[in-house]
This record gives C-alpha cells, structure tokens and sequence, in this order.
C-alpha cells in the first residue's frame, strides 16, 4: 500500500493503462507538456510521448468527437474535459453519438472511451469552474457514470472505467483532488465499478452519498456518534449502474435514510435514489427518506460557496428530523402550511 | 504552405458543359478512365431509379420519411468511386444512394428510414459510419478515423459528406481544424443543394463559395460543378490522392440541388418558384453525362438500355424486399444499451416482457 492524493492515484492508474495497453490514448486541452490543470496527466507526455498523450485544439465537442472516431478505429481513448462547465459544448456529441452508437448500430459497434471531468466546487473557483453536472449524464441512457471519493477508488474505477467495453462519464471531485489515501494500485484488483461501498456500518439511520459529499457524510457520522447515533454511511461509487442492492440491504436494516449530493437538489441524482429507497424499503422506513443538497441556484460566487454547499451541520440537522422521537417534522409541515 | 496552394478555383472546376459537350478543364485534373465514366452511369441510372422507388414506398407507408438526393447523382457516385474498399465514408441521412451504390444491402440502407432500427448495416464489414442526423457531428468522427487509420499504419482514407446547411454548425468548424492540426486523411465533401430545408444558401454563408472555409484551416479546397460527374470524380480522385500520400485534409464543395423536397413531408413549393427548379432541370447530371459519353462514342444505346433494365430490376427487388413489414423484437430495445444489461435493464425487460403476456 502507498500513500497518494486522488490526483496520483488518477494519475497512477493513466500510466499503467498507457503502459499495459498501446490502443490507451490520452488527449484534451492542457493535458500534454503541462499535466493538465489539475496535474492528473502528468509526466504523461515525457513517459510516453506526444502520439500516446497529446493536447488538442481548444473545442471540447472537437475533443469528445475525435475520441468517437479513433474508439469507432479500435483506440481506447481516455479524454479530459478541463472543468465540468467546459464539457457542455461537447454535450450534443456526448449525449447523440457517445452514448447511442452501440444501440444505434445494434452492438455492431462499441466505443470504450472515458470521458474524465473535474466537477463540483468547494475549492474556491469562479464561475463555470465548479457546476455539478452528473444528472445530465446519469440521464443518458448508454453512459456510465462514476464518481470515486478515495483515492483507491479513483486508481481502479478508472482503471475499470478504461477497461469497460462501454463508454463511461468519470467525474473527478475536484475538492478531493488533494485528499490524500491508502492506494493498492498494482496490488489487487478491487470490484469497485458497479458496486456501492459501506464506508461505515451502523444501525440508526443511512447516509447515502457520493463523490465529494462522501467526506461530508463520513464527518456528519464522525458527529453523530459523539452523540450516541450510530450513522451507516454509503459511498455509491458509480451513479449508473446503480447499486440499488447495497443501497437497499442499508435502509432496510436502519430503517432511516438520508441521501447527500452537492448539487442543486431539483431532479437531481439524490431524487433518483430517494424515490429508489421509497419503492424498495417502504415497509422498514421509520420516516421519509430526507435529501440534502445544493440549492436550486447557478453555482455561487467564491465567497459565498460555504452557504451553498451542503455541510455535516446541514446533515445532522436532516438527521435529527428522521423521526426518532416521534416528533412531527415541523419544516415539512411548514412548508405545507405556506 | 503558400496560400495560393490552398485556394479553390475561383469558378467550380468543370469538364463538361450543361449541354454535354466537352469544356477546357483547368490544369491539374485528369480526365477519369472511361470504363470508371460508365461505371459512374451505370450507378447513376441505378441510384436515380433507387431514389425514386424509395420516394414512392414512402407515399405507400412503406417508408417513414425519405430524404430524395434526385439531382445529385454525381456527387452521390463520384463520392463512392473515388473510394477503395479500405476506404472509410461517414455519410448523412441523404446518402443512400451513395450507400447502395457502395454495394450496401438496400433493406439494410433503408433500415433507418423504414423505421426498424436506426443503423441497419454493419459499419465495420462495410467501413460505413452510421447515417448522420445531428448535421456536421460526423465529420469530426471522420478525422478521428482518419487519424485511427494513420496511427495503424493503414494507407485508408475518410470521406466525410456533409450539406451546405451543415458547414454552419460548429462542428464542420472544428473537424476542419482538428484534421488540418493532425495531418488527418480525410476527404471533406460538401454537396452544396442550395437549401437546408428551406433556407437558402444566401442565409446560410455570405463565403464567395463554401469551399473558402478551407482556406483559415490551412486545408487545401476546390469547388466543382456537382452535376458534372466526370469533374466531380476528377476533383475527388485528386482529394483522396491528395490525402492517402500525406498531403493531409481536403475540402471539395460541389455545387448541386435538391430537386426534390427536404423529404416527402416537405413542401419545396412554400420557399422556392417552379422557374428555378426547371432552370436545375437543364443541368441534370445524368442527361449531361449521357450526352458526353454518347457523343464520344463509349456509351452505345444498348448500353443505355440496359442500364435502365438493370435499375428497373434492381427497383423491383428493392420494392419486393420492403413489402413486407420489418420485423422487429421487443426485447431487443435492451440489449444494446450496453454490452451487458445493468440490473435495472433487466428489471425493465420483466416488465416489458408481463406487458406483453397480457
């Protein structure tokens, strides 16, 4: 085991898919010479030169179509988009040819490529740097979405992601970037991709969260157990496919959930889960399954962040209306009442 | 690169005048090999006679839209035998007859139209992308192929077709740059019909002609005259040349028209006057190649005959094969999400599967 931040461990797992597989290309803007902006590609040009790992012109539609045609050429390309509000030019390319060509061409043809996006903010970025983006693609029927929260995660779903025979979204939590984890890169194998992780067993009440709301989930059960709550939190890994099985066993053995994401909350991913945990756990739930989100606002400027982004405070106070006393929730009847 | 390399010609390059005769082209085009001229009009009358059958299967509800390229037959044909086999094509939905001239099942081409699938042919067996309907986000598909090829060390080239409407879309632009800055073998062919749906090119592009969009990319460009099939197939035996040696991209604009409607949901006659189509009437690519080939001496009129019989026949079978209705399986709706169906998708199928159980 080594010690690496998110950041290596991406960029550890890039060079042991360019150095076991030649079809492994890397390209996107910024991504060669410099290392990206985020340093996830770096030293990547120098090991393998400018044919492996290569900047593009300056058009991200440019970029993920490039891809489409070299995967369609039996390349495996694994392309940056630089932030989350970068890639929405490319979306008609993603959303029309990305994720529809193995349907379209009834499995006549495949595209392996990773689509990789820093998203989400928390790290002081000024507009168009930190949107959370993930529902436009979990939407998407033919993409994968992934979103890893440790740095061993990130080392193998994207290895798993480079791997998969079909197109996958890999979004990057760029607050995470920096967090620094136990790695098994070259180690083992973990069956990550597809599954969900219990980060923490407990008995009272579910967290279910992902990408950079899991350290948040993880400190708001760190608070609850002083105060004698016993919190389960899950880390979904992937948003599509979707674990509902791991998901599901945590609700019905507490009885109680909360779902977590950064993003503004209106049909979002965390409405997914939630009604997901309803239809599947209605007879274990004590009490309504709660969301903690965003608000349903354009990403705040730098200063004001804080009061968007969803803390352990704003988990702990949804925790504590999941009904343990019997209680009514007297914000729900509130907002009923006006 | 001296700019002058790169320019068009100033007026579309052609070889034959409307009325048949032979005109002086400009230097540097070679007059194609007449046995490949016969070949291109013996497609042509075959690809005319596909189009108009597939325009009546429409009206017969055998079709649920079709996309008529009556009137560019020469760019349809000169576009498939400018091409190897190895040869990659990412057409639009208005290339079916380039597809079938390039030897693709006809049911299989018409898959998408007729409404049972969206592809119905293998673009690998047959190196032909899917049918395009997003305009332009092909062409940037093709230098990623191109680019794919030169990377295998294969000496394949890509010939991306594209409308004068879709050289608008951001697309066009950055499939330009992008194999300009690669060095990518792919042919850019834009059959210029004067009309996206209904708007007309002037509102489209104030370029003195399309194929100047080239220049600020560094691609060398050309502009023919589209119904003239020996000049079009010149030009373009030139652009693949040009990009199989590593000269790098081309971009050739054909000016041609839709003598038809957009498709048969159209109707042309709410932006376009009856006196303009007839003028296009005049300069029909088949009557003009007929006409050169037949003045020369190298098309007899048996030779017409038969072609005509043969397209006839060919019609005949293309009507037969789609009287019947596609088949179509249900279930099938979930197998090519992904490779494998995710858990959901299965629960779905269930679900579909007790639907239909009742």
């Amino acid at each position: 085991m080594t010690t690496l931040s998110m950041a290596q461990a991406l960029n550890a797992a890039l060079r042991d898919a360019l150095r076991e597989d030649d079809r492994v290309l890397v390209f996107g803007e910024d991504v060669g010479p410099l290392g990206g902006v985020f340093r996830v590609t770096d030293g990547l040009t120098k090991e393998f030169g400018e044919q492996r790992c290569f900047d593009t012109p300056l058009a991200e539609a440019g970029i993920v179509g490039l891809a489409v045609g070299l995967a369609m050429g039996g390349f495996r390309p694994v392309i940056e988009m630089q932030f989350d509000a970068f890639a929405y030019p490319a979306f008609e390319q993603i959303a029309s040819h990305v994720a529809k060509l193995r349907n379209r061409t009834r499995g006549r043809l495949s595209l392996p490529m990773v689509i990789r996006i820093p998203y989400a903010g928390g790290i002081g970025g000024v507009e168009h740097h930190c949107d959370s983006s993930e529902a436009y693609y979990a939407h998407t029927p033919g993409l994968k979405v992934v979103t890893p929260a440790t740095a061993d995660d990130a080392y193998w779903l994207l290895r798993d992601a480079i791997a998969d025979p079909d197109p996958v979204v890999f979004m990057e939590p760029k607050r995470l970037y920096w967090s620094k984890g136990e790695t098994s890169a070259g180690d083992r194998r973990a069956a990550g991709f597809g599954r969900a992780a219990v980060l923490r067993e407990g008995r009272d009440a579910t967290l279910v969260a992902y990408g950079p709301t899991v350290p948040v989930a993880l400190e708001a059960a760190e608070a609850a157990a002083r105060d004698g709550r016993d919190l389960e939190v899950v880390d979904l890994r992937t948003i599509v496919p979707f674990d509902d099985a791991t998901v599901v066993a945590s609700v019905r053995k507490t009885g109680r959930c909360v779902v977590i994401q950064e993003a503004q909350g209106f049909a979002g991913v965390g409405a997914e889960i939630a009604a997901r945990v309803q239809e599947r756990c209605f007879h274990s739930l004590a009490a309504p399954v709660l969301r903690v989100t965003g608000f349903d606002i354009p990403y705040p400027p730098p200063i004001l962040e804080h009061s968007h982004l969803p803390d352990a405070d704003r988990v702990l106070d949804a925790v504590d209306r999941l009904q343990f006393d019997d209680e009514p929730d007297l914000l729900h009847l509130a907002g009923e009442a006006s | 690169m001296s700019v002058d390399v790169l320019l068009p010609s100033p007026v579309p390059v052609r070889f034959v005048a409307e009325d048949g005769t032979a005109v002086q082209p400009p230097t540097g085009y070679q007059v194609p090999a007449e046995e490949r001229l016969l070949e291109g009009f013996r497609r042509m009358v075959v690809g005319r006679r596909f189009d108009r059958q597939a325009t009546a299967l429409t009206k017969q509800g055998r079709l649920a839209v079709y996309p008529s390229s009556r009137g560019q037959e020469a760019c349809q044909i000169a576009g498939v035998l400018a091409l190897r086999e190895d040869d990659w094509l990412f057409p639009t939905y208005r290339d079916s007859v380039a597809l079938v001239s390039r030897g693709l099942d006809p049911v299989e081409v018409l898959t998408l139209l007729r409404g049972g699938w969206h592809c119905g042919y293998d673009p690998v067996a047959t190196r032909v992308a899917p049918q395009c309907t997003p305009l332009a986000t092909q062409t940037i598909h093709a230098v990623g192929m191109a680019d794919a090829l030169r990377r295998k060390g294969e000496d394949g080239v890509v010939m991306a077709f594209i409308g004068d409407g879709g050289t608008s879309e951001g697309d066009f632009h950055e499939a330009l740059n992008y194999a300009a800055v690669l060095g990518a073998p792919v042919v850019f062919f834009v059959q210029n019909n004067k009309y996206a749906i209904s708007v007309p090119l002037a509102k489209q592009s104030a370029a003195p002609a399309l194929a100047y969009k080239g220049i600020g990319y560094g691609i060398r460009s050309e502009q023919v005259d589209g119904n003239d099939l020996v000049a079009v197939l010149s030009v373009l035996d030139a652009a693949v040349e040009h990009a199989r040696t590593g000269g790098g991209p081309f971009l050739v604009e054909a000016h041609t028209y839709r003598m038809d409607p957009h498709t048969n949901a159209d109707d042309a006659t709410r932006y376009r006057d009856r006196q303009e189509v007839e003028r296009w009437e005049a300069a029909d690519p088949l009557a003009r190649l007929e006409t050169y080939l037949r003045e020369r001496g190298v098309l007899t009129a048996d030779a017409v005959d038969a072609a005509h019989e043969a397209a006839e026949k060919f019609a005949a079978q293309v009507r037969q094969d789609l009287n019947a209705d596609p088949e179509a399986d249900p279930f099938e709706l979930f197998e090519h999400v992904f490779a494998e169906a995710t858990p959901q998708l299965r629960e779905q199928r269930a679900l579909l599967a007790s639907e239909l159980e009742d």
